[in-house]
């Protein structure tokens, strides 16, 4: 009784349609056998599917799609900065504070940030808009400072600038792009 | 105005597409190579082409295509670096976003000179549009046969695919790279072997710059020596510099290797001086890892000789009194700027990147930026400043990829040219909290 379960469960797909056929489009990009070198798109496409970060579940699965151990993608998920492994809001913005950003004036938009929003770096807003974090060297320096949302880069960033990005967020009129090529 | 092998195109419109790159001359260095060279040719022209690697290393890129092995029955493998992440460069962006089909063009011809069946861009996860950007490109260079099976009716058949990073700079090392392209941890690997040898997968594989890919295109349309009679001694052809900090007009330039780097801070056709009307304090000119070099050793070297944008003029004075060309990140910081907070926040940026590999560079970088966080927020002790020159030399060489090395150098390169800044930060702890030091080596300007 339990197996047909648990048969059952593996049948119900958690990644939509759309997301398992790009996955489909990117192995055969590698030797057979070295499929596992698909992983970090895919944790990329998987993560924006749910909603921004990578639940256990999630890594499990892409584990099984490519047929190796779920250690194998929690290590990798774990590594990487740009996965997250905990609920997020809506809009993740990913203010940069490395040297040349700093000189232009970055640690003043950070805290112009979290005065704005009320939360802290790596919290969320009650409303689950808005997660804040601060990120190293995006390669922008000579368009200083600058956040990232989704896929987009946002340079020579203002207060103004934020003031109207948030706005622009709360009305619903931001797009953050997509790893799907579709 | 310097002669532009690389963003010669740049600014024509729609220059990113198929259809207009071939219309400026697009590919012609892969029908030159194809049709009229053999691979040695093309290794050759490159190695007479004096070419450099051009991600920071600076090693000749002739030579190193020269290492890579060549056993029977196993596939080689070109990999494209476009982890792009040393603070202060933002030149492979540029290259990426506006000439794909140069790169493209660029890895053709170089896999073709190699050997290599199969290749892959490995570009850092941020950059999420470009990665499209690329795909488009490779997605028109296979419906035009540039791509694919026997290209141009030749046995030379090439595959070429973008795959993205997640956010580390250490993947930007090559055999970290090679660690991440297998979808694994971007742990570097011990050498040898080296990637020339076993890379990924176990094969050869040859890990490139974009902008030295980009490079090889001009070597094979005007010859080696066209390229090796741009530049000065061992610097030759052009390079991207990348400018940033408290200039006029920060941005990507491109220029003869030799170009003095008082022309390049303050004419008009690049930096355009300091913003403000400032003082230049000191320059950081090849990205994050390198030396930081005070004004007067960066316009001047030791030896009072001018000092160049080259490798050799840059390198000049060692690490006493120089520093390196690198990535060609170049960082301009105004009499405003705090040294010590600029190196505190270098150092956390090490910290956070250390893969943890080595307890060094893992310790050691988390130690730095500790020291360093308590000096510039005025509980630092004197003997501090000793203490980190310390920590570094523990670090440097002592770790298994240039990591430790990058994390290293600043701090060790601050403390020796800025020392009077970090004392000051210790005598004075509640001023400096207030306002900054202001230009260091006054009395050494006279």
């Amino acid at each position: 009784m339990e197996g047909v379960l648990i048969k059952e469960q593996r049948l119900r797909e958690i990644f939509s349609p759309e997301t398992m056929a790009e996955i489909q489009r990117l192995l055969p990009r590698f030797p057979e056998a070295r499929q596992k070198s698909a992983l970090l798109r895919i944790l990329h496409l998987v993560q924006e599917e749910n909603e921004g970060w990578l639940s256990t579940e999630v890594m499990d699965r892409v584990a099984e799609i490519l047929n190796i151990q779920p250690i194998e993608v929690y290590e990798v998920a774990t590594f990487y900065t740009m996965y997250n492994l905990k609920p997020l809001g809506k809009y993740l913005l990913e203010l940069c504070h490395t040297g040349p950003c700093a000189i232009e004036g970055a640690e003043r938009l950070l805290e112009y940030l979290k005065q704005k929003l009320g939360i802290g770096v790596g919290e969320t807003t009650p409303d689950g808009l808005f997660t804040l974090k601060t990120v190293e060297c995006m390669g922008a320096c000579g368009y200083a400072p600058m956040m990232q949302v989704g896929e987009f880069y946002h340079e020579h960033l203002t207060e103004a600038k934020i003031d109207r990005f948030l706005e622009d967020c709360r009305d619903g009129k931001v797009a953050l792009g997509t790893w799907k090529l579709g | 105005m310097s002669r532009k092998l690389l963003l010669e195109h740049a600014e024509v419109p729609g220059i990113e597409t198929y259809a207009v790159y071939r219309n400026q001359g697009g590919y012609r260095a892969v029908e030159k190579a194809l049709k009229a060279l053999t691979p040695e040719n093309v290794l050759d022209e490159v190695k007479i082409s004096g070419l450099r690697g051009r991600g920071g290393a600076g090693f000749p890129t002739g030579m190193k295509w020269s290492f890579l092995a060549k056993p029977e029955g196993t596939p080689r493998y070109l990999l494209c670096n476009a982890d792009e992440s040393e603070p202060g460069t933002f030149k492979d962006r540029l290259l990426m976003e506006r000439l794909p089909h140069l790169l493209i063009e660029g890895m053709i011809t170089s896999a073709y000179a190699l050997g290599c069946r199969t290749a892959y861009i490995y570009i850092r996860g941020e950059y999420k549009w470009i990665i499209k950007i690329l795909e488009r490109a490779i997605a028109e260079a296979y419906a035009n046969g540039w791509l694919g099976e026997r290209i141009l009716g030749t046995d030379f058949s090439f595959d070429l695919h973008v795959t993205p990073g997640a956010g580390a700079y250490i993947c930007g090392e090559e055999t970290a790279l090679i660690e991440s392209l297998e979808g694994k941890r971007g742990n570097p690997r011990l050498k040898p072997p080296f990637p020339a040898v076993s890379g990924l997968w176990g094969c050869p594989t040859l890990v490139n710059n974009v902008e030295s890919l980009c490079a090889i295109v001009s070597i094979v349309n005007d010859g080696g020596e066209a390229f090796a009679a741009i530049g000065v001694g061992r610097s030759t052809g052009t390079k991207l510099i990348s400018a940033c900090g408290n200039i006029n007009k920060p941005g990507v330039y491109e220029i003869e290797l030799g170009l003095p780097v008082e022309e390049f801070i303050y004419s008009d056709e690049y930096c355009g001086g300091i913003k403000n009307g400032k003082q230049l304090k000191a320059v950081v000119p090849g990205g994050s890892s390198v030396p930081i070099l005070p004004a007067h050793l960066i316009l001047k070297t030791a030896a009072g000789e001018d000092r160049l944008l080259s490798y050799e003029s840059l390198a000049d004075g060692g690490f006493v009194s120089g520093s390196m060309l690198g990535s060609g990140g170049f960082i301009v910081y105004d009499e405003d700027q705090c040294i010590v907070r600029n190196t505190w926040n270098f150092s956390r940026f090490y910290h956070h990147e250390s893969c943890g590999q080595c307890s060094p560079c893992r310790e050691g970088t988390g130690w730095l930026e500790k020291v360093l966080h308590r000096l510039e927020h005025g509980h630092g002790r004197m003997h501090d400043i000793d203490l980190l020159v310390d920590i570094s030399k523990k670090i440097e060489g002592n770790t298994i990829c240039p990591l430790g090395d990058a994390a290293a150098w600043p701090v060790a390169s601050a403390v020796r040219h800025f020392r009077d800044e970090f004392e000051w930060h210790v005598l004075e702890p509640f001023l400096s909290q207030q306002r900054n030091f202001g230009l260091a080596m006054e009395a050494v300007a006279v």
